[in-house]
This record gives structure tokens, C-alpha cells and sequence, in this order.
């Protein structure tokens, strides 16, 4: 078992978002989401597409900056808790450069680059916690494959060995159940119950509905401001549910909806 | 120098031309410049960035012409002017609705266009043959010395950032999520492309430097699926297509930067054809087993 990389004190959320708000050009995408996780849950993150579920993923991660409101992971600002490795992204697999000249092995070793020194050359320990990522996600064998040559299940467990190997504490995971077989199914989820219990949050984008009934504990309902999270049998109403997909009163934010809303 | 053909061996072939004081310095700048460019051609080919090496590689024009004329190094006009390029590209996206290879196209002909203007209404001593076309074969001493200070420079910094580069091109959200700074990653790119530009100007010329970029790369890629051995590839294939070209060039007196372009773009055509895994003879053979 892994040492997570950093503890949390008593107390403090793994992931908390105050009333955060973002806007591209003047565009809302997402309206006072307030949000506390603390640590050791696997909580869905549930709604249709532009509803604001990758740019809350892009806040956590530091990618766009809140024009108000205020995210801290592990109680820190995103950027320090950035640095501390807490932050770890599974890329939805069409996200992946599949032809990129790289292996299994090398992947997930990219999960140890924000603790090497600038040259990035692997230590024993590096190298340690890449064999023990690629065994706890059973691609041990395949660490000299090319990333190429990985089916779609593979290929996410390689990511979230990289995860892994990163021993970051809170992991946000994109669509993760899409393309995957049944094996990889089972795997991932048998792991994310022992990351809950090795204390890490586990926050899992999806519109797929019935993974989240069965995977999560919590969920939080989102369209372009957190409608309501908790429990996932207290949330997962029908009438919450009709809010999320579509019966969101279109005067609640700026009275219009970017197009894309209406796309899928 | 058609007498020649019927008397020479391999050898002599190959030791001939290095008794000239002209050619030892062509062979071993054309090589270095090879080396430098193939090395990051590795990144430009994996980024997709091409059209960018295009435009950058004619965006350094005035930059040259203008640090001539100021009697600077060149290669500070050409690092200007090429990161210049780039920042002007990405504003005139962001604020404008043309798309981004209409901007691309837009900028480098633009900056290349002002490139051939100052250079004909500046009085100097600038070659245009010489910038367009390069002459490795009229190399001069002062630009041996510039060439090798660029490609030092080039090296180096490839080389430390070559684990956070490779992992900017791969996949620059999780670089992102790690703390590395992305943006630095992306301008030092820029400026080793703008500056490697300037160094392979020397050999093939500005219109074809941008083969020099991702050639090398190309085939490389054909070849492996290991990133470490896609860098030795590339600078070896390229290092060697230059040399190769030299020689050619001498021997046959063709055009240098054709010659030396010409051989990588075969050498490329050979990976295409039977590249062990990836050439496209190899997989009709797996079709029809």
C-alpha cells in the first residue's frame, strides 16, 4: 500500500469549492458551485454535455481561474497542492495520442516527473513505484508494449497507473467507463474502493447514470452550478434528476444557454 | 569536373573532397546542422506542429535581413522575429474568427513578404541566393562560430527539457496537473524552432529549412516506438542525409540545400516503403500472410 503524498489533517476537505464561478469571455460555465469532498469517497460527478463538468475539472486542476469564488485541494491553493503531486487526471482515451512513440512503462513513469529533479532521470524509487502501479492495475506484462498497442480498457488502466504511480490524492477521472471490457471493468472497479479506503477522492465525470448508482457513494448534480450533491441514493431522484437533464429553468443564470447544450 | 568520374573509387570519393578547406567546413556544419535540426524535428513531428516550423522558419527572414543591416548576430533578428511570428498568430486567433492555418499562412507569408523588401532596399551585402537557398559550400568562418553557439544552445536546452517536451507534446493536462509550467514549455519550443531555423538556413536555405524540421522526425517515427531511439534516429538520418548531400552536391555540382533535401526525403521514402513495422510493404505482408 502507498504512502499518500500529502496526508490530510483533521479537518480539512480533500477537495473544497466556495461559490466558484467561471466564465470564458463572458460566457458562464459554471455559476457558485460549492462543493466540500473530503477525503476517501468516490463521488460522480453527473451531467449532460456543457454543463459545466470539464470546466469544474480545468478549475480544480488550475486550468482557468475563477472570476469568483475560491478552490482548495488538501487546503491548499490548487497550484501548491499541484505541486505537492495531489492532483492526478485520467484522460478520456480519445484525448490520447495513440501513436505517440511511447511505452506502457514510460506513461506511467510520467507520473513520477513532478517528483524528480529537472532532468527527470528515474530513481530506484521511481522506478518501484511504476512496477508496483503496473501491477496493482495487472499490466505488468505489458509495460514494454507501446501505448498504441493497448485495447481501450488497457490503455485506462495504464492512465490510471500513472495515477497511481503519482500517488496523488485526489484523481479526477473523465468518462472513465466508456470503451472499456468488462475485465478492466471489474479491475478499476475493485480499485477505486481501495483508493477510498487508502483515503484518496475519487471524482468521476460521466453522464452514464447507471455507473454511478453502482460506483459511487456520493454525486453531484451539475448544470452550469452544483444543483445538489450527497449521497447517491438521497440525490438520485427523479425530480433532481429531470433538473440536471434539461429541466433547469433557463432564467436562473443569464436567461440563454450556449448551443452546445443542446448538441447531445 | 566530369574527368573525375571515370577514375574514382569509393575512397577517394568520399577523402577528395576533404582537402579543400570549403568543403571540410560545409561537411561539418551541414552535419552539426543536421544533428540539431533532426533532434528537434522529433518534437516538431509529435507536436504537429509543421506548418508552425514552416512559418517560423520563413517569419525569421526580416529578422536576418534587419540584424544584418544592424550588425548584430543574425540569429538575434531571427529569434525576434520568429517568436514574434508566433505571438502575433496566436493574438490575431484569439481576436479574430479566421482560422488558425489561415492566420499561419497569413503571418509567415506576410513577415517573409517584408523579409524579400528589406533585403532589396537595404543596402547591404546580404546573398538573397544565399538566405533562400543557403551555401553550405560558402560558409565562412564567423558563421561556423555563430552556427555552433545556436546549436550548443539548441542542444542543451533540448536535452534538459527533452522528459518534460516529450511530455508537453504527449499529453500537456497532465504535465499541467503535475505543476509543470506548460506555456514556458511552449515558448522555449518556439524559440529553439526559431533558432534552429536560423542555423539551418545556413545549409539548405530558408525555403527549405522547414524539411531539415520534420523530415528526420518523420522517418524516425516510422521506425520505433521507443521516443529515446526516435531522437537517435532522427539526428542520425539527418546528420547523414547531410553529409550524403554534400558530397552529392560536390561530385555532381547540383545545388546544395536541393541535394541535401533530397536525400532525407529518400531516406524517408525508404522507411515509408519498408520500415519494419510500420512500412506500408510490411503491412500488405501481414494482410496477406
Amino acid at each position: 500500500m502507498d504512502a499518500l503524498n500529502p496526508q490530510l489533517g483533521n479537518g480539512t476537505y480533500r477537495i473544497e469549492a466556495d461559490q466558484v464561478c467561471v466564465d470564458y469571455n463572458g460566457t458562464v460555465a459554471l455559476f457558485d458551485a460549492s462543493l466540500r469532498l473530503k477525503g476517501g469517497c468516490i463521488c460522480g460527478l453527473v451531467g449532460m454535455n456543457g454543463a459545466g463538468k470539464s470546466t469544474f475539472f480545468k478549475a480544480l486542476m488550475g486550468f482557468v481561474r475563477p472570476s469568483r469564488g475560491n478552490i482548495r485541494i488538501n487546503g491548499l491553493e490548487v497550484h501548491k497542492a499541484q505541486r505537492d503531486q495531489a492532483v492526478a487526471y485520467v484522460p478520456q482515451n480519445e484525448g490520447i495520442d495513440c501513436s505517440f512513440p511511447v511505452r506502457v512503462w514510460d506513461v506511467v513513469m510520467m507520473g513520477r516527473y513532478g517528483s524528480m529533479n529537472l532532468l527527470r532521470i528515474p530513481r530506484e524509487s521511481d522506478r518501484k513505484a511504476v512496477w508496483h502501479a503496473l501491477e496493482r492495475v495487472e499490466l505488468i506484462e505489458y509495460r514494454k508494449r507501446p501505448i498504441g498497442e493497448l485495447s481501450g480498457g488497457q490503455r485506462k488502466r495504464a492512465f490510471l497507473a500513472r495515477a497511481i504511480a503519482q500517488r496523488a490524492s485526489v484523481l479526477l477521472l473523465d468518462e472513465p467507463f466508456s470503451g472499456v471490457d468488462v475485465r478492466t471493468e471489474k479491475l478499476m472497479s475493485e480499485l477505486f474502493i481501495q483508493f477510498k479506503n487508502e483515503g484518496r477522492t475519487i471524482l468521476i465525470s460521466t453522464h452514464d447514470l447507471s455507473h454511478v448508482r453502482d460506483f459511487c457513494d456520493l454525486v453531484v448534480l451539475i448544470n452550469k452550478t452544483v444543483l445538489a450533491y450527497g449521497e447517491t441514493s438521497k440525490i438520485f431522484t427523479t425530480e433532481n434528476l429531470t433538473m440536471t437533464f434539461g429541466g433547469m429553468p433557463p432564467d436562473l443564470l443569464s436567461g440563454q444557454t450556449p448551443p452546445e447544450e443542446f448538441s447531445t | 569536373m566530369i574527368h573525375i568520374f571515370t577514375s574514382i573509387t569509393p575512397a577517394s570519393w568520399l577523402i577528395e573532397p576533404l582537402s579543400h578547406d570549403f568543403m571540410r567546413r560545409a561537411l561539418m556544419v551541414s552535419a552539426l546542422v543536421g544533428a540539431v535540426c533532426g533532434l528537434l524535428s522529433c518534437f516538431m513531428t509529435l507536436k504537429g506542429w509543421a506548418l508552425m516550423g514552416d512559418a517560423v522558419s520563413h517569419a525569421v527572414m526580416p529578422g536576418v535581413v534587419v540584424a544584418y543591416a544592424l550588425g548584430l548576430p543574425f540569429s538575434i533578428g531571427a529569434f525576434v522575429f520568429g517568436v514574434g511570428s508566433v505571438a502575433l498568430i496566436g493574438f490575431i486567433k484569439q481576436k479574430s474568427r479566421v482560422k488558425e492555418d489561415t492566420v499561419i499562412g497569413l503571418v509567415f507569408t506576410g513577415f517573409f513578404a517584408l523579409g524579400l523588401v528589406l533585403v532589396s532596399k537595404i543596402k547591404s551585402n546580404i546573398d538573397l541566393m544565399h538566405i533562400l537557398f543557403g551555401s553550405p559550400l560558402g560558409t565562412s568562418l564567423s558563421d561556423i562560430h555563430q552556427t555552433i553557439t545556436i546549436s550548443a544552445i539548441v542542444v542543451i536546452t533540448l536535452l534538459i527539457f527533452r522528459r518534460d517536451l516529450m511530455l508537453y507534446c504527449f499529453d500537456p493536462t497532465h504535465a499541467r496537473s503535475i505543476g509543470i509550467n506548460t506555456g514556458l514549455l511552449h515558448y522555449l519550443l518556439l524559440s529553439m524552432l526559431s533558432l534552429a531555423a536560423v542555423a539551418g538556413l545556413q545549409t539548405v536555405g530558408i525555403i527549405l529549412v522547414v524539411s531539415m524540421l520534420i523530415t528526420p522526425g518523420a522517418t524516425a517515427y516510422l521506425l520505433t516506438d521507443r521516443f529515446d531511439r526516435m531522437n537517435i534516429l532522427a539526428v542520425t538520418s539527418s546528420a547523414i542525409s547531410s553529409i550524403v548531400g554534400v558530397y552529392i552536391s560536390y561530385w555532381s555540382d547540383i545545388e546544395t540545400g536541393g541535394s541535401i533535401v533530397l536525400v532525407q526525403t529518400l531516406i524517408f521514402l525508404l522507411a515509408f516503403l519498408f520500415a519494419p513495422r510500420y512500412g506500408i510493404l510490411k503491412l500488405q505482408n501481414s494482410i496477406n500472410p
